[in-house]
């Protein structure tokens, strides 16, 4: 305990903003591609198959990109305001499996594209309101949009039922249930409708009503699902019977200590401690909360690792590689790479690695330690740093991992960076040097 | 009359070849032969000649007022000197062995065009210590006497050896020039025999009109004198008419017959155009006149166009009259006027005897060459030897060396004609290089005897032709083209080449009237037949509009390119204008920069060759008379020379000053002596004579100039600087390098000299920013390895400042004002060679020398590494790529002996290599992607 404190001490007097310096040993992306092509902030970025993904931002282009060489493979225009939401469909053959892509926009459409050719294969417009999330469900072969109505479509674009909204700020995130269940988010308030195969019956539970607006849900392994709030809560759910099973309210600024909230200079603003993202991957659930971090165990219904500040400004999208591995992004305009270690070494001393000549820095945000109800919680380990990637001059909106092949990255700047494994590639353009080389029979 | 010039046969020198033969070869074309005359020097040569430097005279044999030179490339007084051009003229056109003849040979209709081949000698004048090569060339000109003018271009040099050495590459290029003249020439004399048949046409319809009134005027009046004057008047007129009919075929004709000069490649489509544009005019007149010829009838109106009869009939002289069945035997009374005109009238400048855009052109190349050729043979082989050695190392030669590409193809193979209309590079010929001449090697011969490989496309017409010709008389334009052409006859085929059109022509008017229609069948399958509608309207282009017949035949016959071709003729001669002119100035203000050790080193030079040149002068004129004939042997003036600097000589074996040329192998000399201190006065005492050019940097003008210049920063900076072998890997393992200062002028310094350390600069050095005053961004890191960035105390700079710190991981900054380097820290040995701050160089020249045979030296690892297969793929299946990693490692390590940072060298120069050469030309869809590696960096101070 006490190394503990006085860990964290000397992490607030040194360097509240973690900088892991110029030597990252773990950190495999050497090598990277600037993707240029969007006008505006870059916002999504999704997955086609495992070698494509698509972007779509502010600009109401799509572009489709070949993540192995880089190209930009189409361009698919058709939105005249920013996108809202994109997300990928797929539509089994009897042979193979196309994949679609759903995007919905600010100009109250609907479109269906096929990445391969380009073209826009359906479109609804004129909708009632922007739609703000969509949801696939496979299984059902139809697909849900949410906005301030929700409604229910099938693979050709045919409305199967709409629910109009009570709510003033519609439906921020939709997730899929057992038993034909989905649940949506709304403001204050999490709903749950079901719905038989195309009978659409419909009935609304009201689970709880948050302080505030309830913001992401996130499907969690057997029976469980989570939702977060603005105000820092973590719940989780009972997927089946929809009561509360854990109740989290992650306050980091809530100090106990008096004098620390009045360095701060008043009241922390809500975007710090709001959980902006949430992610998991069955065991772990990954919250992001403000600008730091917050590893939750679904198993023992505990905090498991958290870092306060983990980046300069809010995280905006999180990412949990593997039990031990989590990526982040935040408009800071980094990415950084966590490891969930076991024992909390003594913190690297922050490189002084900058020249005298500018030494104006950025103004580092003073913050207070963390609050001691986090520190009480025993078996906690410790999220360490072990490299980021620093190359957008904007906000990182979010990325996608293409495992081995690479790291797309978005960003307010309108650039896509492709990152990669320096040797990976390297290794590959030698095969493909010998490989022309033995096309053209010599050099 | 004239004092017998010194004629020098061109012929190889056998005795050179028996050389022992060396137990360890080098390939034929690295091996630096013994300088050829061991007991010479070859810098002695220019001393005692009248011109500073080598130029080009082009001079004409006037009809009116004898030899006269026209101008000089480089067209500059002070280039000749006291030199006496007239003089000169005199005698290089006196050696002039065209097998020309003039006028028509008895037993022919018409006034013939002799068709000659140029002819090439070397002469010398050890009186005046001026060697030349000389070209000789007829161009046409309908008012000339026999319709030609001679000419010849010639090279003048003081050394003699060089000519001779050179002698085939001067070949080629005045070959190229004079091709491209005379192509010019072709379309000019068409136009103007155009304009005089329409003339005549205008004439003949005029005085038919008068023949017929007189006719109707009554009987009576028939056989008066004044009808009968009237009459031969007429009957005269249609001979002219035909007689230019004939000469227009016989223009374009020329293309028809076989060249027997190796080095005559013309570009196919000039040769196309000017045919389908004969072919046009014949056409033409052809139906025009033959009808009202004949049939003595009414003309058929052709009145309404052309110019008023101006200098209509006034022209051929001797005239003879067996061709045309219908002709009065009478002379003429013009002749007389005409032949007292003779001295009278302007004869037409060479600007107007050729177009004005192919003389332009010519010119153009002529600049090219004289610029080509400058320096001395030493250095001329010397640059060629290393441009042989480059393109041998195509694939790494981007990384460190200055782009080759322009001036590769006439020395690459691939002799491209030279085509003032800029026609698409589609159409040149596969030659064999000139070969690179510096003893007098057997290979010389195999150079003259290659006329076979003429373009197939000619090749094809002179069958065509020789098939259609075959039934035809033979009627050769020139009797001694003919009499050569029967004797080798073997070249090609074994018909009759006699020029197509004339023969056919002749053939029909002695059959009498034959129908139009056997002109029809054109040797020339793409020629154009129909006459352009517009044509009329064309034709009436006065003289005014000649300037721009180029383009415009370019329009009716190709059709599409009309304007642009011109445009682009023009915007190319004006940037290659400027380009010069920039070139000159650039050297004018280089010479001075060029360091004081240099200036010190050519003010040696020049106290030593200077003060012995008058005295040699002297003694040579009082040589000359007494010299006969050949200037095969040197000039005597030499030997003295040799005392005051030794240039390795065998036979002296007092090594004095500085200047120390061991004649072993030239190339190690090189390499060797360029590690030692002032080593390059090779270079610049080569040229000694000409200061206002420095030698090197004649082929890529800027660059090289530019990044011998930088060797001077650059070891200043190496010198200066003892973090600066930090800085240099920074640069050669691809990081970023950043200069950032307040001072532009140092900032932009530091960038040039450093740019040299630049792996794959790029052509004109994209990868380089030499001077940034806005924030950069992760794009500029990628695209450029060497930023020099303003150093701002403001908002923005804070900025700029941010986005340094921000990107510090991708960038080494190297801080001018402060001096201080941030980088990561360089341990290696593989730099030390170039970046030593106790070098013993001290001069920018011999570091540029020394760091470029460093940085080759890289080159060549990383290709061995780069191509190496086991080194970056598994050997066999189980291999994972630890294996194959850690085998890299000991390759590089154990192998190379590199150690971690300097391995970082050879990944990148590798990486680059590889990329290279999987998009040769660096475009593809795909960005381009940026490697960097994650270590920390360090403070460097002084």
């Amino acid at each position: 305990m006490q190394r503990w404190l006085f860990f964290f001490c000397k992490m607030g007097k040194k360097s509240p903003v973690l900088c892991i310096g110029e030597e990252q040993p773990k950190n495999c992306f050497t090598e990277l591609q600037v993707l240029k092509g969007h006008f505006d902030i870059v916002r999504f970025l999704v997955q086609i198959d495992d070698f494509r993904c698509a972007s779509a931002g502010d600009d109401g282009l799509v572009l489709v990109w070949n993540v192995e060489t880089g190209e930009r493979l189409q361009e698919l225009r058709g939105h005249s305001q920013q996108i809202t939401a994109i997300t990928t469909i797929t539509c089994k053959n009897e042979v193979t499996l196309n994949t679609s892509l759903i995007t919905a926009s600010s100009d109250r459409s609907l479109s269906l594209w096929d990445p391969d050719t380009g073209n826009r294969v359906q479109t609804i417009s004129d909708l009632h309101s922007s739609v703000k999330c969509l949801l696939v469900l496979e299984r059902l072969c139809v697909w849900l949009s949410g906005g301030e109505e929700l409604c229910v479509w099938n693979r050709d674009f045919q409305l199967q039922c709409q629910r109009p909204n009570h709510s003033d700020t519609g439906i921020t995130a939709l997730i899929e249930l057992p038993k034909n269940y989905i649940a949506a988010a709304m403001d204050k308030k999490i709903s749950k409708s079901t719905k038989y195969g195309k009978l659409c019956q419909h009935f609304i539970l009201t689970v709880f009503v948050a302080l505030d607006s309830c913001l992401f849900l996130l499907c969690s392994s057997d029976g469980l699902f989570a939702s977060g709030s603005h105000m820092g809560e973590l719940i989780l759910w009972n997927a089946t019977e929809w009561n509360l099973l854990a109740y989290e309210h992650i306050l980091w600024e809530e100090s106990q200590d008096y004098n620390q909230t009045e360095i701060r200079m008043g009241a922390p603003k809500p975007s710090e401690m709001s959980i902006q993202h949430l992610t998991t991957n069955g065991n772990l659930i990954l919250a992001a909360v403000g600008s730091g971090l917050y590893v939750y165990s679904v198993q023992t219904r505990s905090v498991v690792a958290y870092r306060k500040v983990a980046h300069d400004s809010n995280v905006l999208h999180t990412m949990l590689l593997s039990d031990c591995e989590l990526m982040s992004c935040s408009e800071d305009g980094s990415v950084r790479m966590w490891e969930i270690q076991d024992l909390p070494l003594p913190a690297e001393p922050a490189s002084s690695g900058f020249f005298g000549m500018w030494s104006f820095g950025r103004s580092n945000k003073q913050s207070g330690p963390p609050s001691k109800k986090v520190i009480d919680i025993p078996n906690i380990r410790m999220l360490e740093l072990t490299g980021d990637l620093i190359g957008h001059s904007g906000a990182v909106q979010m990325f996608v991992s293409f495992t081995e092949k690479g790291l797309v990255t978005c960003s307010a700047d309108h650039l896509l960076i492709l990152w990669k494994n320096g040797e990976r590639q390297s290794r590959l353009r030698s095969l493909a040097l010998f490989q022309k080389l033995e096309e053209r029979g010599g050099l | 009359m004239i004092g017998s010039p010194d004629v020098v046969a061109f012929a190889k020198e056998d005795e050179y070849g028996q050389t022992s033969p060396d137990p360890w070869p080098l390939p034929e074309e690295f091996s630096v032969p013994l300088y050829p005359l061991a007991d010479s020097n070859p810098w002695a040569k220019t001393s005692y000649a009248k011109f500073t430097k080598d130029f080009i005279l082009i001079s004409e044999f006037s009809e009116q007022v004898g030899p006269q030179p026209l101008l000089t490339i480089p067209d500059d007084p002070k280039v000749c000197g006291t030199f006496d051009l007239n003089y000169f003229s005199l005698r290089i056109m006196s050696v002039d062995y065209q097998a020309s003849f003039v006028g028509h040979p008895p037993g022919t209709g018409y006034p013939r065009l002799s068709f000659v081949e140029d002819s090439r000698v070397v002469l010398g004048d050890s009186k005046e210590g001026a060697f030349a090569y000389v070209h000789h060339l007829t161009l046409y000109d309908l008012e000339a006497r026999g319709f030609v003018r001679p000419f010849c271009m010639a090279y003048v040099a003081a050394d003699e050896k060089k000519i001779m050495l050179q002698f085939q590459e001067l070949s080629l290029r005045f070959s190229q020039a004079s091709e491209c003249l005379k192509a010019g020439n072709r379309r000019a004399f068409a136009k103007e025999l155009q304009r005089k048949l329409r003339d005549l046409e205008y004439t003949h319809s005029v005085l038919q009109r008068e023949e017929g009134l007189q006719r109707e005027a009554g009987p009576q009046s028939m056989y008066s004198a004044h009808a009968v004057e009237k009459a031969n008047e007429l009957a005269n007129v249609e001979k002219s008419i035909f007689e230019h009919r004939d000469l227009l075929k016989q223009i374009s004709s020329y293309h028809r017959r076989p060249r027997r000069d190796p080095h005559a490649v013309t570009c196919q489509k000039c040769v196309d155009e000017c045919l389908s544009e004969c072919e046009e005019l014949l056409n033409k007149y052809a139906k025009i006149a033959y009808p009202c010829g004949y049939s003595e009838k009414a003309g058929k109106g052709e009145d309404g166009q052309g110019h008023p009869r101006g200098q209509g009939e006034d022209d051929d002289d001797d005239e003879e009259e067996e061709g045309v069945k219908r002709k009065l035997s009478y002379t003429p009374q013009l002749i007389k006027a005409k032949s007292a005109k003779c001295f009278d009238k302007r004869l037409k400048t060479l600007q107007e005897l050729c177009d004005k855009t192919f003389y332009e052109a010519t010119v153009a190349l002529l600049k090219e060459t004289e610029r080509s050729f400058r320096g001395d043979l030493c250095y001329l082989y010397t640059r060629r030897l290393d441009k042989a050695l480059q393109r041998k190392q195509r694939v790494t030669a981007f990384l460190f060396e200055e782009d080759l590409s322009e001036d590769d193809e006439d020395e690459l193979g691939t002799l491209r004609p030279f085509c003032a209309v800029n026609h698409a590079v589609d159409n040149y010929v596969l030659l064999n290089p000139p070969p690179i001449v510096l003893t007098p090697e057997p290979h010389e011969l195999d150079a003259l005897e290659r006329p076979e490989h003429l373009d197939p496309a000619s090749e094809t017409s002179v069958t065509q032709e020789s098939e259609l010709g075959l039934g035809e008389s033979h009627l050769e334009s020139s009797p001694s083209d003919q009499t050569l052409e029967t004797q080798e006859s073997s070249e090609e085929t074994k018909g009759s080449f006699s020029s197509d059109k004339s023969g056919v022509g002749l053939a029909e008017m002695q059959q009498g009237l034959v129908s139009m229609k056997s002109e029809a069948p054109d040797p020339d399958p793409d020629s154009d037949l129909t006459p352009d509608p517009n044509h009329n309207l064309e034709r009436e282009s006065s003289s005014e509009e000649m300037e721009t017949t180029a383009g415009e035949d370019e329009g009716e016959t190709g059709g599409h390119q009309t304007p642009v071709s011109l445009l682009e003729v023009v915007s190319e001669l004006e940037a290659n204008r400027e380009e010069e002119c920039e070139g000159v100035s650039g050297s004018e203000l280089l010479a001075p920069i060029d360091t004081a050790c240099c200036m010190a080193q050519e003010g040696f030079l020049y106290e030593a060759s200077a003060p012995e040149a008058v005295p040699r002068l002297c003694q040579n004129s009082h040589l000359q008379p007494s010299q006969t004939l050949v200037v095969n042997q040197e000039p005597q003036a030499l030997l003295p020379l040799q005392d005051d600097y030794t240039v390795g000589s065998p036979c002296s074996e007092s090594p004095v000053t500085g200047l120390e040329l061991p004649s072993g192998l030239l190339g190690d000399a090189v390499s060797r002596t360029s590690a030692e201190d002032g080593s390059d006065c090779t270079m610049s005492a080569s040229t000694g004579s000409d200061q206002t050019a420095s030698p090197l940097g004649y082929g890529a003008v800027v660059t090289l100039r530019q990044r011998k210049k930088a060797g001077q920063g650059a070891l200043r900076f190496v010198r200066q600087y003892p973090f600066a072998i930090q800085a240099l890997w920074c640069l050669l393992s691809g990081r970023t390098l950043v200069v950032l200062g307040a001072d532009e002028g140092r900032v932009r310094r530091l960038v040039a000299a450093l740019a040299l350390f630049v792996p794959a600069p790029g052509k004109c050095g994209e990868r380089v920013q030499a001077w940034l005053s806005c924030p950069f961004t992760l794009t500029d890191l990628q695209r450029w390895k060497l930023i020099g960035l303003q150093r701002v105390a403001s908002p923005l700079g804070s900025s700029m400042l941010y986005s340094l710190s921000r990107y510090s991981r991708y960038i080494s900054i190297l801080d001018a004002d402060q001096t201080t380097l941030r980088c990561p820290p360089y341990r290696g040995q593989l730099l030390t060679n170039i970046a030593d701050h106790r070098t013993y160089i001290r001069r920018g020249s011999t570091y540029f020398l020394h760091l470029q045979s460093t940085l080759c030296h890289l080159a060549a690892k990383a290709f061995l590494f780069t191509f190496t297969h086991h080194l970056h793929l598994p050997v066999s299946a189980t291999e994972g790529p630890e294996v194959v990693e850690s085998r890299r490692r000991c390759f590089l390590q154990e192998q190379l002996g590199l150690g971690e940072e300097d391995s970082q060298i050879l990944l990148y120069l590798s990486q680059l290599i590889t990329q290279q050469y999987l998009q040769p030309n660096g475009s593809s869809a795909a960005a381009p992607s940026f490697s960097f590696n994650y270590t920390t960096s360090i403070l460097y101070k002084i």
